[in-house]
């Protein structure tokens, strides 16, 4: 560029000047593959026939996944670690690790997007997300086999901003990356096949409450550039250290940008969307939300409160104690109540973000840990997030399969004896509902088990005591879907409920969600080893 | 002038926003609320510009009003859909979900 406008020299009213900045594309590789897969997704959409775009775009997003996957494994072996991109981006341990469990959940989850067998031939959303639902536009546009094949591009730029989000290293950069993976996803919830209404109410929900909750993130960041006159976490970081930590401009930041992340988080008393969303959202993304979403938006809690206001310790630890306990206890207590399985794992997915603040107000390094590399708050959290990936994704893809005249049959009472008639179903929830509880041989039990042991180590016995007694009350509404499962006599709601075979599509979910959730309770050295060795922020 | 007033300034508007989003029914008034929140952080980051003497607050002030438009592209798409499909766009009678 700059030798081509070599002639033009003298000409051209101003000189030099602007140094373009450096980036480095070989560590930014994994995010840059997922970026542009998902613009060709769009190109695909404009260039190809409708007969094979669903397939096509399917090769684009898988071939960009894994893709993605292996430099980022690549990246992590080959021990590149630093800040890029201006210090916008922080390429450490935490970020190598979610990129990996975003991308491995985020391949299966497209697999799962693409399964027709379930739906006859079509796929599980909306044919046509403009039409009213019930008008001859809709019956017309299913008869012509109409389909929006946008939410591959849509997923991926979800995904994308997630990864982003979770190694972003300055505030403004997060805010972009937590947009760009909100607005896909506040689409998606609306495109459900079945219940549209549900769908669209649940996506209205998911956006007013969503730009709500990055408003306060915006304002947050521009009170703590107020504060230290720089967005990045290390510049806040400093002016903590040389203002002291009691400057209301500082404190009213972190309150904001907080009420923004624990929003995603799904922390009670900022959890209101969860269950709307779970329950209204097509399945596939239900399941695709509770894990990336959480995984991407605990991380980056993590980031902000550990590198950026580190020095504020004292501050935000107790506060975050008390919503932990307020999480647990909401999302236990009210999982009782609840008659539908998309609303059951909903509560449940709340309950699990409060265990996740335990060792996160704990904050323990593995430098501060008593006993051992194993308890640090991080590895311990990273190690939470996968074996709750895990159990939660195989999950979600067993709930698609449960079906009653033609859509899915969600709600508790019709699961009664689906167990007893179809084993192999039946086995595989219960293997997920007992990893959920925490029961030993699972996955659960581990994560439990080390998060628990940051929160001990921290100096949180107290707040680890009450998390035991909220798991006991969490295993019992898990238990009492296995009872429903197999003991209950099939009633009147029951009748017609079928579970359908799924093609492979759906069936990999499970089968992955199986093998890891049987691997991390039997053999968790490996990864819980990792997962320690990836603790480290860079700063 | 004295920076203190445009951060007050700003602070009324974001409040502002708040009380709009919570008191009006009407999703379209709703998310016009949360507009004037996204327009008074860049009216603080640029005041915070002016103050630290950099640039950064008033290119991240540009980051905003992009992802401000995005925002009210995809806004508008939802909010029109349930108005298609109800013929009402007040957030109260989105009640189908609920406890």
């Amino acid at each position: 560029m700059l030798q081509t406008l070599a002639p033009l020299q003298g000409l051209l009213p101003f000189e030099g000047a602007i140094t373009p900045p450096k980036l480095d594309y070989t560590a930014l590789a994994p995010l840059i593959v997922v970026f542009v897969a998902a613009c060709l997704g769009v190109v695909v959409e404009g260039v190809l026939r409708r007969r094979i775009r669903d397939e096509a775009q399917l090769i684009v997003a898988g071939l960009g996944l894994i893709g993605a996957l292996v430099f980022t494994v690549q990246g992590w072996t080959t021990g590149k670690q630093g800040i890029h991109a201006m210090g916008s981006v922080a390429i450490d341990g935490p970020s190598y690790f979610v990129w990996g469990l975003l991308l491995v959940v985020g391949l299966l989850v497209v697999l799962m997007m693409s399964e027709r067998t379930l739906n006859g031939g079509a796929m599980g959303f909306a044919p046509m997300a403009a039409a009213v639902p019930g008008s001859p536009i809709e019956r017309r546009a299913i008869e012509l086999k109409v389909e929006h094949t946008e939410i591959y591009p849509l997923t991926m730029f979800a995904i994308f901003g997630m990864m982003l989000f979770a190694s972003s290293n300055d505030l403004i950069t997060m805010f972009v990356a937590l947009e760009v993976f909100s607005l896909p996803l506040y689409l998606l919830s609306g495109l459900a096949r079945r219940r549209r209404l549900l769908s669209q109410e649940a996506a209205l929900k998911y956006f007013l409450l969503g730009s709500l909750s990055s408003a306060f993130f915006l304002y947050g960041t521009a009170l703590l550039y107020g504060f230290a006159g720089g967005f990045e976490l290390r510049t806040i970081d400093a002016a903590v250290g040389a203002k002291g930590p009691s400057s209301l401009l500082l404190l009213a930041g972190l309150g904001l940008v907080a009420v923004g992340l624990l929003f995603k988080v799904g922390v009670v008393p900022f959890h209101s969307w969860t269950p709307d969303v779970y329950t209204g959202a097509p399945t596939p993304i239900t399941g695709f939300m509770a894990i990336a979403t959480k995984a991407a938006a605990v991380v980056a809690l993590l980031r902000i409160l550990y590198v950026g206001l580190g020095a504020m310790r004292w501050e935000w630890a107790p506060l975050l104690a008390a919503l932990s306990v307020l999480t647990m206890l909401v999302g236990s207590v009210i999982a009782l109540t609840q008659s539908d399985m998309k609303r059951l794992l909903a509560y449940s997915s709340i309950a699990h973000a409060g265990f996740l603040l335990v060792p996160m107000a704990a904050a323990v390094t593995v430098q501060t840990a008593t006993s051992g590399a194993l308890t640090s708050s991080v590895g311990s959290i990273l190690f939470y997030l996968s074996a709750y990936g895990f159990a939660t994704l195989g999950a979600f893809a067993l709930i698609t399969m449960v079906r009653k005249a033609g859509g899915e049959s969600t709600s508790l009472a019709s699961w009664a004896g689906v167990g007893r008639r179809h084993p192999v179903f039946g086995a595989c929830m219960v293997l997920f509902l007992l990893s959920f509880a925490g029961i030993p041989l699972t996955g659960g039990f581990m994560g439990k088990l080390m998060i628990f042991l940051a929160g001990w180590s921290g100096g949180y016995a107290w707040l680890v005591l009450v998390a035991v007694l909220m798991s006991l009350v969490a295993a019992f509404f898990y238990l009492k879907v296995v009872v429903v499962m197999f003991f209950r006599e099939p009633g009147e709601a029951a009748e017609g409920v079928t579970v359908e075979k799924a093609s492979w599509l759906t069936w990999v979910a499970v089968v992955v969600g199986v093998i890891g959730t049987l691997l991390l309770g039997l053999w968790s050295g490996p990864l819980a080893d990792l997962a320690a060795r990836m603790s480290v922020f860079l700063r | 002038m004295n920076p203190n007033y445009y951060l007050v300034l700003s602070a009324i508007l974001f409040c502002i926003g708040v009380l709009g989003f919570l008191l009006r029914r009407n999703a379209i008034v709703a998310f016009m609320s949360i507009e004037m929140m996204l327009n008074a952080s860049n009216l603080a980051m640029v005041n915070f510009a002016h103050v630290h003497g950099g640039l950064d607050g008033q290119i991240a002030a540009f980051f905003v009003m992009i992802v401000a438009a995005a925002e009210v592209v995809v806004g508008l798409a939802i909010i029109v859909t349930i108005y298609k499909t109800r013929r009402s766009a007040s957030v109260d009678d989105a009640n189908l979900l609920k406890f």
